[in-house]
């Protein structure tokens, strides 16, 4: 490759080797012996292809970190910087325009699209507007909290259970949901926001599976693993079923023939609004001073306590605020399913919300939509992939981490004065 | 009174699971203030290899119980080892200089890894392996009995001896002097002449041999395991290692007595379907009231 550095291949072959080894010890046993009853079947096949491809793999890695450009690249990863980057004040994006075809797409998009290729897109709005929630909490506050799912399930469960026992419908319990989740994020974040960063992320684990278990076990109000069924939204009263008990049924009012895209059309608009609401909500409030306390309170926390900021109210904020939008996201995935279950809310759920943000660019609003679209339509578009899905979103989050620890889209700020010789 | 002594039995054996399995979190935290997310599914990891060494073991013939018993034990304890080593490798190495919060999500980064890995590998069925001590002692309480079996007193046994073992290697070897000035001062220890990215590794490989020794332990006493099982004893061995004060090795053995038996009298006097809550509920109360812990000391925050 380059001639000035000379490549020590004995130093490769050796890493190779014991990289292959290695492969043999972990892979050996799990791949190669394959549990059938108390006996097993060999894959040994299998194991030597893993092996072959570690060394291998090792070889070329090793080999390439001794050239120069695999020297300057390690010395790169090694002090890479992280940090927002400043633009110079007045700063105008040349890709305004992008953001009013976006809305003229997203809007024809339900006239155009199949039923489903709809419901596909609906699934990926409720998970940009989940990323969008949690990126708040994680990307902008810098709390890691893995147990968003508790409040995607308190808005879901919110809507379901409130139109079972007090006859509550969707238009009612979207601001409800998000309140009810909102002071679920108030009542867990405000004894816990005091504490160090790593607990408050296993903190925010128990609650999540607190939420599951009370959901799975309190069977007479939640009735447990069998799950509640969810109304769906309505249009100014009317409904969008085939027959209604009580008046007249959207297709009915409009005298057209009954077709049921229709409530995922609308579910898509509305989603499709409440999303731009989110955005531009999140949008203005990065600029505010709340948004930049958050920030500042990501980078150093000791620094802010010092100048006077109560860094548990700033937390607070982030926290009730991104609560609530999990809340709104849970009442719309329960009247897309028309039907809610535990089984939705796990952990793993809680992970795939943070790969999306972490892959996205925490706090990049463009990196979390990218994101949650890439991370829930592509799955459905590569079926015969789908059990490889979790170990790619693993994989993912390690390899970002080491590699782009801020994420696809780097967060960028517009500055406020011109500082010579830093920004142009 | 019978199912009160019963079950502080049961907490016992399960306490010292729990303890085992929480010196693994609070070692690692102890020398690098990082969350090892992935290891409750490193014990998940060694549930498998002691089924698979146990099936390979019957394949060739060997039928007596100790050697048995040693031979999975030798097995599992290696290639967790192994698993241990090479995880701090590939995802936490790279980030030693990185933001806590990188490595907090590579490390949940791993733990879908090692989930989905064993699952395509092992497919997602339960697994069991067949009981192979059975007996029991029996005392007489009152009108009843409570009863430890064999497999329990093995368990109470080997964890015992386990930490044991761990306590004198951390107190009197020069290995244990090497970790325990790293955990003091890691830039120090470093300047010193102490090669501290391998004594990091070293309590890596550590805190999964630990795990290892839970993992055959609890495997061959309850019998059933899927690859989701390293989930929730992860997260209670967490609580436990929070509980006895995390970065200390004798609170992890205490917190997860504590942890075992409440655990248990709760679930044998109140209700057993809410026992993950309770325990749940305790991480996050002890967090709050007394997030230092019973024996670990409080954080100092330093700019």
């Amino acid at each position: 490759m380059s001639q000035a550095v000379g490549i020590n291949f004995k130093k490769s072959s050796i890493d190779a080797l014991i990289a292959g080894f290695m492969a043999l010890v972990l892979f050996g046993p799990i791949v190669g012996v394959v549990l059938d009853g108390y006996g097993f079947n060999t894959e040994f096949g299998k194991v030597a292809w893993m092996i072959a491809a570690v060394a291998i793999g090792r070889f070329a890695v090793s080999s390439f970190l001794q050239t120069e450009k695999g020297i300057a690249m390690a010395f790169r990863y090694a002090n890479n910087n992280d940090g927002v980057e400043v633009l110079p004040p007045g700063h105008k994006s040349k890709m305004v325009w992008v953001i009013p075809l976006v809305i003229v797409i997203g809007l024809l998009v339900p006239f155009i699209a199949s039923k489903y290729i709809l419901t596909v897109i609906i699934l990926g709005l409720i998970y940009v507007l989940l990323g969008l929630g949690l990126n708040i909490v994680v990307g902008l506050a810098g709390l890691l909290d893995l147990g968003f799912v508790g409040f995607y399930a308190i808005g879901a469960y919110g809507l379901a259970l409130g139109y079972e026992n007090l006859g509550l419908g969707f238009w009612s319990m979207l601001p409800i949901a998000a309140i009810m989740a909102a002071v679920a994020g108030a009542i867990l974040g405000f004894p816990v926001l005091r504490m160090h960063g790593d607990y408050l992320a296993i903190v925010t684990l128990g609650f999540g599976e607190i939420i599951r278990l009370v959901l799975t076990n309190w069977a007479s109000f939640t009735h447990g693993p069998n799950g509640v069924s969810a109304p769906l939204p309505t249009f100014f009263g009317l409904e969008f079923k085939r027959r209604s008990r009580d008046g007249e049924t959207f297709h009915e009012f409009f005298n057209i023939p009954y077709d049921s895209a229709y409530k995922y059309m609308f579910i898509y608009i509305v989603l499709f609004a409440v999303v731009w609401a989110v955005l531009f909500i999140k949008h203005r409030l990065v600029k505010m001073p709340i948004g930049r306390a958050w920030e500042a309170l990501r980078e150093d926390e000791i620094a802010c306590r010092s100048l006077g900021l109560n860094h548990v109210l700033v937390k607070l904020s982030a926290f009730m605020l991104g609560a609530s939008t999990g809340g709104l996201a849970g009442v719309f995935f329960a009247t897309y399913q028309g039907f809610v279950n535990p089984s939705s809310f796990t952990f793993f759920e809680s992970a795939l919300i943070l790969a999306i943000v972490v892959l996205g660019g925490m706090g990049s609003t463009l990196g979390v939509v990218i994101a949650a679209f890439c991370l829930t339509v592509l799955p459905e578009m590569l079926r015969e992939f789908a059990e490889y899905r979790v170990l790619m979103f693993g994989i993912l989050m390690v390899v970002m981490m080491i590699w782009k620890p801020r994420g696809i889209v780097r967060v960028t700020r517009t500055g406020f004065a011109a500082r010579k010789g830093v920004v142009k | 009174m019978d199912i009160v002594l019963q079950q502080l039995v049961n907490g016992l054996t399960l306490g010292s699971v729990y303890g085992l399995i929480a010196i693994g979190y609070t070692m690692v935290y102890g020398i690098i203030g990082m969350i090892n997310f992935a290891h409750g599914d490193v014990y998940m990891v060694s549930a498998y290899i002691t089924a698979i060494a146990l099936a390979l073991l019957t394949f060739f013939g060997i039928e007596s119980f100790p050697i048995i018993l040693v031979g999975t034990l030798f097995l599992t304890v290696a290639v967790t080892g192994a698993y241990g080593w090479v995880i701090e490798r590939i995802a936490y190495r790279p980030l030693r200089s990185s933001s806590r919060l990188s490595v907090l999500i590579s490390a949940i980064g791993m733990s879908l890894i090692l989930q989905n890995y064993v699952q395509l590998s092992q497919g997602a069925n339960q697994q069991g392996v067949p009981t192979l001590l059975t007996g029991a002692l029996r005392f007489h309480v009152g009108d009843g009995f409570v009863q430890i079996t064999y497999m329990k007193l093995l368990i109470l046994f080997i964890s015992i001896l386990g930490m044991g073992i761990l306590t004198y290697v951390i107190q009197k070897t020069k290995l244990g002097r090497m970790c325990r000035a790293t955990q003091q001062d890691r830039k120090m220890a470093s300047i010193l002449g102490i090669d501290t990215d391998k004594v990091i590794s070293t309590v890596f490989v550590i805190g999964a041999v630990m795990a290892a020794l839970a993992g055959v332990l609890v495997t061959l006493d309850y019998g059933a395991f899927d690859f989701y099982v390293g989930f929730i004893i992860g997260i209670k061995a967490f609580t436990a290692a929070v509980l006895g004060g995390i970065g200390s090795l004798p609170g992890a053995m205490l917190g997860g007595l504590i942890l075992g038996l409440s655990e248990a009298l709760f679930a044998g006097l109140i209700s057993s379907d809410y026992k993950d809550v309770f325990s749940f509920s305790l991480l996050v109360l002890i967090l709050i009231v007394r997030p230092s812990g019973l024996l670990g000391k409080p954080e100092v925050e330093k700019v």
